[in-house]
């Protein structure tokens, strides 16, 4: 393999790297709250507002609907009027960020949604706000959850983002398209495919690892 | 404010009624025209079984249920008529602790402990100094950066009371707090709530399913039987002279005062025809208790007793004793009247052939 060929692999991994780690931060700044307020507002819970989480719900499971690579195409306008431009790794990030906060929603929900309501009612009981139980107890309870929601998102977000060579944007799927493919390059191909395993194993285990590090609900052997 | 006036009771529960909306059914009613003091630095425990409607009350004194009719007033608030805000307060006052503890597992005991008074807004300096205060009342000076997975039911438990002793609270309420814990644990954790009571003068409520939880701390007993109050006064009176079924079957989980089964298998409401014996549930309080009264009787009046089961045990400082026997039937009714002379409690349970 030419040094020019592993120069665009290098560019590939980072620009995809860049993508999904911007499109998982801003997904989780606005997945983690809608998640939080999806789980709080249903029927009989804290902030109970059972329309206001059917509407919501509903938006999640429409944006949830769309194939991705159809989602990419259909928004083309509104991604204009966010980066600026339709095309490019940049523009792409509008879609993956779009993707990405309704699956986060749904995977913070479920966290959110597992925790004891009897920790939920020893905090009412010592007075604290819906706000108060929310970051106090909610969020750090449901923190091991919430870590294997966001790196099995993380993971989608790799798969998703090689589709966006359709619209212009690069990464690792790209370059797997037009070299391994179109240009019959099968050792581009077999690079491409090599190092996305190996991203996508490294976010695994780096998740499961943190979400080892906050889960204290198993007891741990001590002075070993 | 909705304050009312109250004649220095902690808790007053008024013609409090709960009814809860149910799926084909109707409206259900939990809680029917309660009407209850607790007495400010007592103990007082509600006994009932599950569904009757003991852990609905419970929770209406700190407002995680709303009555439906009624008032449930703590220290002058009417809880039911609070604002959210005031509601906060009141619950300020009155601390809980919980059947399964309801430890956050991703707190230390610490952390744990420190919660309701960040909640509060309180100072860090004085939470530290706050909680480790606790964390030493509750004997857990050892396990402050533990986290409760780490923990026994006991330790988990004695989390729970420092925890909900953190805001200084005038009433502490217990939900079932050692229902999940085994007898030997029951007994540390009991002792530690009576001594929190005496230390620091906390009115204690407390619902329990278990007579014995009652029999050793509870200074005060109500027994609750389908949402309604069947029975209600001191421990010692309620145990002496139980006058409701439902109190008499709990004080009967309680050794000595079931019939061996041999016996019930054969036992008759009526009288039989020919020889036969009565069964009688003699109790024993106050002073006569110690006296050695079947010896009296067998000795004074000549009437033979058959001792089937009993126990002598003690509420605070009384001797309280129950003892089933059975006499020749033909003599029963004179050695009820004996013993009713000498203050001691007949029952006829029934006869056997």
């Amino acid at each position: 393999m030419s040094a020019n060929l592993i120069n665009l692999l290098i560019e590939a991994t980072l620009q995809t790297l860049y993508m999904v780690a911007i499109s998982g931060a801003i997904g989780t700044l606005f997945g983690l709250p809608i998640g939080v307020y999806l789980a709080v507002s249903q029927r009989g819970e804290l902030l109970s507002s059972p329309w206001v989480n059917k509407v919501l719900g509903l938006i999640v499971n429409a944006t949830r609907s769309v194939p991705f690579i159809i989602l990419v195409v259909a928004i083309i306008p509104f991604t204009r009027l966010i980066a600026g431009t339709s095309i490019g790794t940049s523009a792409a990030i509008v879609p993956l960020t779009i993707a990405a906060v309704p699956f986060i929603a749904r995977l913070v929900e479920n966290a959110i949604r597992e925790v004891d309501s009897g920790l939920i009612e020893a905090a009412r009981a010592m007075g604290a706000t819906p706000l108060q139980i929310i970051r106090k107890v909610l969020i750090p309870e449901a923190l091991p959850g919430i870590t294997l929601g966001l790196t099995l998102a993380l993971v989608s977000l790799i798969g998703y983002s090689a589709m966006v060579g359709a619209v212009g944007g690069e990464g690792l799927g790209d370059l797997g398209i037009r070299y391994g493919y179109q240009r019959f390059m099968p050792e581009v191909m077999l690079a491409v495919v090599v190092i996305l395993i190996v991203l996508v194993q490294l976010v695994q285990s780096l998740g499961e690892g943190l979400a080892r590090l906050v889960d204290k609900r198993a007891p741990r052997n001590r002075g070993r | 404010m909705a304050d009312v006036e109250t004649s220095g009771a902690a808790i007053t529960f008024d013609k409090l009624g709960k009814s809860f909306e149910k799926k084909g059914s109707g409206q259900v009613m939990a809680l029917e025209d309660v009407n209850l003091d607790v007495a400010p630095g007592t103990i007082t425990g509600i006994i009932g079984r599950s569904g009757a409607g003991k852990s609905t009350l419970l929770r209406m004194v700190n407002g995680l249920e709303q009555p439906t009719s009624g008032t449930v007033t703590v220290a002058g608030h009417d809880v039911g008529r609070a604002g959210a805000a005031e509601l906060r307060r009141i619950r300020r006052d009155v601390g809980m602790i919980f059947q399964h503890f309801n430890l956050l597992s991703s707190r230390t005991v610490y952390g744990n402990v420190a919660l309701p008074l960040e909640i509060a807004g309180v100072p860090g300096a004085e939470i530290k100094r706050r909680v480790n205060d606790l964390i030493g009342r509750v004997g857990l000076e050892q396990f402050s950066n533990r986290y409760p997975a780490e923990l026994s039911g006991g330790q988990k438990q004695r989390v729970g009371i420092a925890r909900a002793l953190a805001t200084q609270p005038k009433v502490l309420l217990s939900d079932e707090a050692t229902s999940a814990l085994d007898p030997e644990t029951t007994q540390t954790v009991l002792k530690l709530l009576a001594d929190i009571n005496r230390d620091l003068g906390l009115t204690i409520l407390l619902i329990t399913h278990e007579m014995a939880v009652v029999r050793d701390i509870a200074s005060h007993v109500a027994v609750i039987d389908g949402g309604k109050i069947v029975e209600a006064g001191s421990t010692y009176e309620v145990f002496a002279a139980p006058q409701h079924p439902t109190t008499r079957s709990f004080l009967s989980g309680i050794t000595g005062i079931t019939l061996p089964s041999f016996i019930a298998g054969k036992l008759q409401a009526e009288r039989p025809q020919g020889d036969s014996q009565e069964v009688i549930r003699i109790t024993f309080a106050g002073q006569h208790a110690t006296d050695p009264m079947l010896a009296k009787l067998t000795s004074e009046l000549g009437i033979p007793v058959n001792i089937l089961a009993g126990a002598i045990e003690e509420i605070g400082p009384h001797p309280f004793g129950n003892l089933l026997v059975s006499v020749e039937a033909t003599r029963g009714a004179e050695a009820r009247a004996y013993l009713e002379r000498h203050e001691l409690l007949t029952e006829v349970l029934g006869y056997v052939g």
